[in-house]
């Protein structure tokens, strides 16, 4: 199946200010995110793609961050 | 040595960025609040010079500082108190009040139902945790049954608050209740409230995963999330006494929304005839 396109936007990840609560990767409707390896400041590890076309920008880990640490760059 | 972290955010004029990152522990909902109340303001294009928000002592009670907007971080139960002064000193402002149950309900109550009555122009957003977040996981307002709190170790005998229920009933013109999980019904209801004149009240349901969910065996937030997720029930239109909050069922949605004329717009013509009526200032 052909993915979409026209959604594209690109993730941006404030990894300092992750504190690792999970709702980005548990929510996502498309499981696109999981956590990265290297810890932040913090000591956990914030979220990464898992690879670039499974995003589809909806945008709903970027609302549901209480840390406002994901913003969409559209 | 911490380095000084950098902060862009598409929507930080919104907020004070030199206080963030926020003090609000992992998994907790008031940021979540905090994400959709900057969101609805950048949808609405909010004009940021005639807003002010309000809030109490408690852990919601930090937003004040991280908005950046005119704040007041007022003292213990009296955000709506001081709001009420804000609103009839300057009817132009917009003044939204986010607080959190135990400051709003518990020291507060008294203002918030006279609040309701009067119909002062103010937005009100409740953020019910289920306990008193700030001083260790206290039983308050709003605790439900039989939940296990620092104060009642053997579970809560306490019959708690329905907000919603006692907010309608006070005589607000909008009432709603969300969870920290409807991200978008919560930025359109706090939208739809800005918008309107009168008592507005949208009460929201957040995830305390460091004390409440911890005591009561609930997990993680991601659980409590999941959790929030599985037991609510939206119903539009509801009657806000049937809208139960218990472990088994929440629910949430838009249940009143009627017009009534505003305690600032009453106050100022009720000014206006006296002062028409009679050639004698008053006084103040």
């Amino acid at each position: 199946m052909k993915k979409p396109t026209t959604f594209k936007a690109k993730l941006k990840i404030v990894e300092e200010f992750c504190k690792g609560c999970d709702y980005c990767i548990e929510f996502c409707p498309v499981d696109a995110l999981k956590r990265s390896e290297r810890p932040n400041l913090r000591g956990v590890c914030p979220p990464k793609l898992k690879d670039e076309g499974t995003c589809i920008a909806c945008g709903l880990c970027e609302r549901i961050c209480p840390d406002l640490a994901i913003c969409l760059e559209r | 040595m911490v380095e000084k972290l950098t902060f862009t955010h598409p929507l930080s004029k919104y907020l004070r960025v030199d206080r963030l990152p926020h003090i609000w522990c992992e998994g907790c909902g008031n940021g979540i609040v905090l994400n959709c109340f900057i969101r609805a303001l950048d949808e609405l294009g909010a004009n940021l010079d005639e807003l002010v928000v309000v809030s109490g002592i408690g852990c919601i009670g930090r937003i004040a500082g991280y908005v950046n907007v005119d704040s007041f971080h007022t003292t213990h139960g009296r955000a709506i108190a001081i709001a009420t002064g804000i609103k009839l000193a300057n009817p132009r402002l917009k003044v939204v009040v986010i607080s959190g149950d135990g400051d709003l309900f518990a020291i507060g109550g008294n203002h918030f139902i006279h609040a309701a009555r009067r119909n002062v122009n103010l937005t009100v957003i409740c953020v019910n945790n289920f306990n008193y977040g700030m001083t260790g996981g206290q039983l308050g307002p709003t605790t439900p049954l039989d939940s296990i709190t620092t104060t009642s170790p053997y579970g809560n005998v306490e019959s708690p608050f329905n907000l919603a229920h006692l907010a309608a009933s006070s005589g607000a013109v909008y009432v709603a209740r969300w969870t920290a999980f409807h991200i978008h019904e919560l930025t359109k209801s706090i939208k739809a409230s800005l918008k309107r004149r009168g008592f507005t009240f949208i009460e929201v349901i957040s995830p305390c995963p460091e004390l409440y969910g911890r005591y009561n065996k609930m997990g993680r937030g991601v659980d409590m999330m999941n959790w929030l997720k599985r037991v609510s029930e939206v119903r539009h239109g509801c009657d806000p006494a049937k809208a139960e909050v218990s472990s088994s069922k929440i629910v949430v949605g838009e249940f009143v929304s009627v017009d009534k004329p505003t305690y600032d717009q009453l106050i100022y013509q009720l000014m206006e005839r006296v002062k028409g009526g009679s050639s004698v200032e008053g006084g103040g």
